[in-house]
Order: structure tokens, then sequence, then C-alpha cells
């Protein structure tokens, strides 16, 4: 009885570091545009419609009142997931699947350029009473857990700063991102300690921008388009929130979303039916962290690979061929909205420059950073 | 096609309280537990988990959600918090319908928490940023006022007194006294709301429901499921949910047409043409007292025009023809925006199932409606359910 459900439309702004020239609502009018008329749509047309927003990075209590303009969805069905991007598109998925609507809008956006005290927020997500009083800059949570993760792994160093310069160049030759450049690796390992181990250039910068989406389900999808992108599996899942009763070493969150994307997907073996991925890097050492959860190599595998050239745009299983977050921009709740689309613009042969070659299946993995244990899969197929 | 069955197989709610001792994942663990031992499952037996939560400002914690998730029963499961302000209790139930009506869980645990009191001195404070930061914000606006400026378009479109709509006050807080999570049951005039406190004329201190704390949380069900665990499930037949323009003053705030398009969604799904027959029992929103009759009127539970005939005619009283929040509403209560919204879907559940206790309304009601509000004026939630 499931129906299927495919990505129709999708639209994005550039992801830039600051956009003094527009207001939030202007970033995600210009990307529901481009979604709509990419899918062929209009607003009308639409059954139902997803957010995404945090209060406190909105700088707004209720920040949801201001999602309807402009996506077009005044008097209209639409709700508001405080959560990652993947994870709005998951409960699109389950709308579709449903039988209720034959086509869902998904809307993610970061105006990261107006917080001032982005810190102080991150701390502010801490327990109140356990941890928020340490008033530690929220960063030393990632160096700790990247300490430990390369304790556990014998993952190393270098390994970590071969992230940072792969998604650095991969982003120099995709037009939307805003934090491309060509570094060395003893320039990356030179960079400032931050919290040991972890450098200024292991973290990634944040970015503006928005992302919206068109899904339909089965035969809506395949009337409005010819190259439908097809949401084979989603999963999501959440580990534990506090600090003191949290695995360090492993991404827990990420693994158990990914069996559920799988289950869905029937994909038994990941790394033979995957071709490549675009996942959460908001710190360098996430991204290896995320490949070894999500099955696609062994534990203390990634760096590994890594070092050999195996995940670049070049190499047998490439990760972030869009620059990822390192290169792109962290782009706050959004963060999963650019992984997603840059899967379906490599499975519709529109990446440009960073386009791979014969591929038919993307993951996409988002993760809702410091201090959450939250993350979210996506499985597509052309 | 069809779509799949969705039931409610257990509830659970706590006490709402001014200045709870808990903290907010204690709250929603609370709730969750009741909810399950409601309907004797354990959290092994829950595929996943959605929060509805509002304002993190309230609680005082950034991505709340992922703060309360323990409390909330999701360690280790899929789990997603959703939230459209006040209207985020009654868009619970619908978006656990979505996680079993898709087919990919087959029971979801829902809860709804608010811990209003960590906000100090007072939660107003957080509703202080709900305004355009442009057009709005330099005015330095409070909720109260843009609810003045509605409860005063209302009562002059219709000619409604503020005596007529003081009977709201004295029929929920009274209906309170029977609910043991009531935090301000009582027994009251009409004269006693008119000589109470101006906020902002015409809203007096006794129109406005109190803030609070306090958790909801029912367990959802698949068909298959639901038939094993209990023999008294309660269907969610029908489901709307709507999001008007965040430019409020653009409207006439008389009639909330976006009540009515939610209302129309989950009657059309329900498949009920005439509502104020069909339905029995109603939990309409009521933060302050002009909202009940607001919301009846958008609901098209009566005609524009007509519900203060209905209060006073007594059709909405718990022995009336038509009850509307024989919970004791927000208004009685208490009103922990989220959790107020799932305890309305708690009481329909409660009373269509014949277990509301001293709250029973007569008649044996099959088939009930609960809604919620919110944002700036602009969200209509409604959810029907039937035994």
């Amino acid at each position: 009885m499931t129906r299927q459900v495919a990505v129709i439309g999708v639209g994005a702004t550039g992801f830039r570091a600051t956009t003094p020239d527009v207001s939030y609502r202007e970033l995600t009018y210009e990307a529901a545009q481009k979604a709509y008329l990419d899918a062929g749509v209009e607003p009308k047309d639409i059954g139902a419609f997803v957010a995404t927003s945090e209060d406190f990075v909105e700088g707004y209590s209720i920040a949801d009142e201001y999602a309807p303009d402009q996506i077009g969805a005044a008097l209209k069905s639409l709700y508001t997931v405080p959560g990652d991007f993947i994870q709005s598109m998951g409960s699109a998925v389950m709308m579709l699947k449903s039988g209720l609507y034959d086509i869902v809008a998904v809307q993610g956006l970061s105006k990261a350029s107006n917080m001032l005290t982005k810190s102080y927020l991150t701390d502010f997500a801490l327990d109140p009473v356990y941890n928020r009083p340490l008033k530690q800059h929220a960063d030393y949570i990632a160096g700790m857990e990247m300490n430990r993760f390369l304790f556990e792994t014998g993952t190393t160093r270098e390994e970590c700063a071969q992230v940072v310069v792969k998604n650095k160049r991969n982003a120099m030759f995709n037009p939307l991102a805003g934090h491309g450049c060509d570094l060395t690796l003893d320039y990356v390992l030179e960079a400032e300690m931050v919290a040991y181990p972890l450098s200024e250039l292991d973290i990634a910068p944040y970015a503006d921008g928005a992302v919206v989406m068109v899904l339909a389900a089965g035969e809506t999808a395949r009337a409005l388009s010819d190259q439908p992108v097809w949401v084979r599996g989603v999963g999501w899942s959440s580990d534990s929130p506090t600090l003191e009763t949290r695995g360090w070493g492993q991404a827990v969150y990420a693994a158990l979303a990914a069996e559920m994307a799988y289950k869905m997907a029937g994909i038994r073996s990941p790394r033979s039916e995957i071709n490549f991925i675009e996942l959460n890097d908001e710190f360098s050492y996430k991204e290896l962290q995320h490949l070894e959860a999500l099955r696609l190599c062994n534990p203390g595998e990634a760096g590994v690979l890594t070092m050999d050239g195996v995940t670049e745009i070049t190499g047998a299983l490439p990760v972030n061929a869009s620059g990822g977050c390192l290169g792109v921009g962290n782009l706050l709740e959004c963060t999963g909205g650019q992984k997603v689309l840059d899967v379906v613009l490599q499975l519709r042969g529109e990446a440009g420059r960073n386009q791979l070659k014969n591929v038919s299946t993307g993951l996409a993995m988002g993760w809702r950073g410091l201090p959450t244990t939250t993350g979210a899969v996506a499985i597509l197929s052309n | 096609m069809g779509l799949r069955k969705v039931a409610i197989v257990g509830a659970g709610l706590t006490k709402f309280y001014r200045y709870a001792q808990e903290t907010p994942k204690e709250l929603a663990y609370e709730a969750t537990k009741m909810a399950l031992d409601s309907c004797e499952m354990t959290l092994d037996d829950i595929d996943a988990v959605c929060l509805g939560t509002a304002p993190d400002a309230f609680d005082g914690v950034h991505m709340k959600g992922e703060y309360l998730s323990d409390g909330a029963g999701a360690f280790r499961k899929p789990y997603m918090r959703h939230y459209v302000g006040g209207g985020t209790g009654v868009m619970s139930p619908i978006h656990g319908w979505f996680h079993v009506a898709s087919g990919m869980f087959d029971t979801c645990l829902v809860v709804a928490e608010e811990k209003m009191s960590s906000a100090y001195p007072h939660p107003a404070g957080a509703f202080l940023t709900i305004f355009d930061h442009t057009t709005e914000q330099p005015l330095l606006p409070t909720l109260i006022w843009i609810f003045a400026i509605e409860m005063h378009r209302f009562m002059h479109k219709h000619g409604y007194t503020k005596k007529d709509i003081a009977q709201v006050a004295v029929k929920n807080k009274g209906n309170a006294l029977l609910h043991p999570s009531a935090q301000l049951g009582a027994k009251i005039t009409v004269e006693d709301v008119l000589n109470s406190e101006v906020m902002a004329y015409p809203v007096n201190r006794l129109d406005i429901s109190p803030t609070s704390d306090g958790a909801a949380a029912v367990v959802l069900a698949s068909e298959e499921v639901a038939r094993r665990v209990t023999e008294k499930p309660i269907w969610i037949d029908g489901l709307g949910y709507c999001l008007d323009s965040a430019y409020w003053c653009n409207r006439d705030l008389y009639y909330p047409d976006y009540v009515e398009v939610a209302a129309r969604q989950a009657y059309k799904m329900a498949g009920i043409k005439e509502p104020s027959k069909e339905i029995h029992i109603a939990e309409p929103y009521d933060p302050f007292t002009y909202k009940e009759l607001h919301h009846i009127e958008g609901l098209m539970l009566c005609k524009r025009g007509e519900s203060v005939r209905m209060l006073l005619d007594g059709v909405t009283q718990r022995d009336g023809n038509l009850p509307c929040c024989p919970s004791g509403g927000a208004l009685g209560v208490g009103n922990p925006i989220a959790a107020t919204g799932l305890m309305k879907v708690i009481e329909i559940f409660l009373q269509l199932r014949g277990e509301a206790g001293e709250r029973q309304v007569p008649g044996r009601p099959t088939c009930g409606l609960a809604q919620a509000w919110g944002d700036l004026m602009q969200v209509g939630t409604v959810v029907v359910m039937r035994s």
C-alpha cells in the first residue's frame, strides 16, 4: 500500500557568509520561487507545507509565524519542524505516504549572519542545571568528542585535516558554495587550536541561505516531472541529549537513522549500493565519524580512505563533492537541505564541474550540530 | 485510496501548576509514563516519538526539543518536534497521525510539554519578540493588547457585551472544579469577571487563562495494534490545520478564517456535512473568554453571531446539547500552551470512552472535536475523533 515519493523540484539561494542585501524572508522567497518553477507547480497546487526553524536562531519567539507568506502558504496547511531539514523532509514523506496529500513543499533557511552571539546560543542549548554553569565555549564538546574519536579509532589529526583540504577544494567549483579555498595539509595542521585537538580550520564557518524542495507522490511525480528523484529511504534518530550519558566516540544517532533508512530502501550492503554521499561535516572529524556510523567503511578506516583519495570526486566513494559544511558553510537547520540539494543535482546531472559519473543512488545525512545527538538520513535514486 | 486508520489508545496528563517543582524533562516523563501505563505498554512497544512544545523562551532552553527528548521517552528512537505556536497541542496528534498513517510506524508516542514558569519574572516577556521587528516591535506591543483589539472587534461586529462573554469564564472555571489536573477551578459569578482588574480594555484579568506548567501525552496506534491493546480505541477520523499570513493587521479580526479552513479540512476527511449536528462534544481553545465563542463560530458549530445565544441558552454547558470545554478548558484547567491543546484531545478521548468520571457529559457522545489556535492570531488546528 505504500506510495512512492519523489523530489520533483529544488530551489536554493547561493550560500554566503553574509547577506546584508536581503532579509530572511527574501532569501526564502528566492528559493521557493526557484523550486516551484523547477517543479512546474504553483503554491495553489501544493497540498501542505513543512517549514524548518528554531526560535532563537531566527531571533523570534514563535518564529513559525513568519513561515507562510514568502512560500505562498498563507491560509494553507503548514507547520514547522524545529529540526534538521532532512527531518522536515521525513515529515513530508510521511504526509505523502499517508495518502492525504499529493504534493508537499519543504522549506529550510539559515540567516546565521543575523546572530551576534552564536556561541552563547549553543551554551543556551545545554542543560541549565548541569552544563550551562560551566560557562565554556560550547566548541569544547566537539574537541572532547574528537579526542575520543581519534583515540578509539586510531584516526590521526592529519586525516581530519585532509577532510578540510578536500572539502574546501571541492567547494571552489560549486557556484553556490561560500567558503571554498585551496589549502595545503600543513597549513590546516598549523591552524590555531580551539579545543585540542580541534583547530580553527576543523570547524565549518557559518553561511546564510535557503533551500526549498517540492516532493510529490508516485503518479503525480511521474506526471509533473521527467526526472523525478525518488526518496527510497528516510530515517532519523536521537541519542542521549545529556553530555554525561552519551557515548563520545561513535555517532550512534547516525547509525540508527541510517538503519531506518536502509531498511526502508531495502539496502543490505550500503558500501556497494550507495554511489556517493553528502554528509554533515560541521567539524572535520564528523565526516569520518559519520562515514563509519553509516556503515560505508569499517571503524577506523574512514581516515585511511580519505588519505588514499577514495572520498575525492575522482575516487570510488565520493564524499561531499559539493564542498560539505566546511566548504559551503554551516547552514544551521538548513544544513541537511544543502545535502539533499546536492544529491538531487548530482542525480539529475546538474552538478556542473563537480558532476560525478555514473551515479544512481546517493545518501544525504544531516546532524543538528552541537550539543545535540540528532541525525537524519535520506537515500535518493534517479 | 483509503487512509490507514489511526487510534488513540492511551493518555496521560500531569497536574497543571503555576510554579512546578519538576524540571521540564520530569514533567514530560510523568505524562509519558502515565500514557504508557494507561494502555499497559512500555517504551519497547513504541516505534516513534513526536513532541509538541511552544516557544523555547518559556523553558529557557535553546533547541528545547533536543533537551526534552529523553524525558519524552525518545532515547534512540525516531524523534521529531513540531511547532505551530499556540496551536501546537492539537497539531501533536496530527503529526502523530502522519507517523502512523504513513505506514512507516505502527505506534507513535505523542508528548506535549510546557514549563512557562522558567521565564522570569513572567512568560509574557517571551511574547515581546513575536512581533515583526520592523513594523510592530517598535510600538512595544504585548500579547494582551492585540487580543484586546481582536475582542473589541468581535464584540463590536456582533453586538456582544462584556457581560455575555464573561459567562464563558463562569462556565469553564466551574467545569474545572471537577478536573483533577485543574489549576484554577472556581465558582465565580459574572460580576467577579467584570470587577476583576482591567488588563487592556475590554480584557479583564478573569477573561485570561493563567500561565501554567504541565505536560500531556497520548499513544497512537495503527488499527491492528489498537484492536489488540484496547477494547475502546478512539479513532482520529478528521484533521485539519491552517496558517494564515503573519500580517495580522491586514485581516478583519472578527472572524477566524484560518479556523474555518482547518475545520473544513477535518470535516471533509471525517465525512461531516453538518458539524453542529454531527459533533456531539467540542473542546475549542479558550485562552481568553471571547476566544471560545470566536472559535465556535469559526468551527461552524453555530452561525456567525450566534455563539452568545448558544452560551446564554446553556447549549454549551456540560449538560447542554453541544457541551464546549467540559474539561474546564484553558481558563479553568490552566494553559501550559502545547500541553493545553493535548489536554483537550485527552478530554475528548475520555468523554468518548465514557471515562471522564464526574465530568462525563450525558448522552453517550460518539463524535468529538478538539481545536487549538495560536501564533499572531493566525493558526487553526482541528482534530475530529470518534469512538
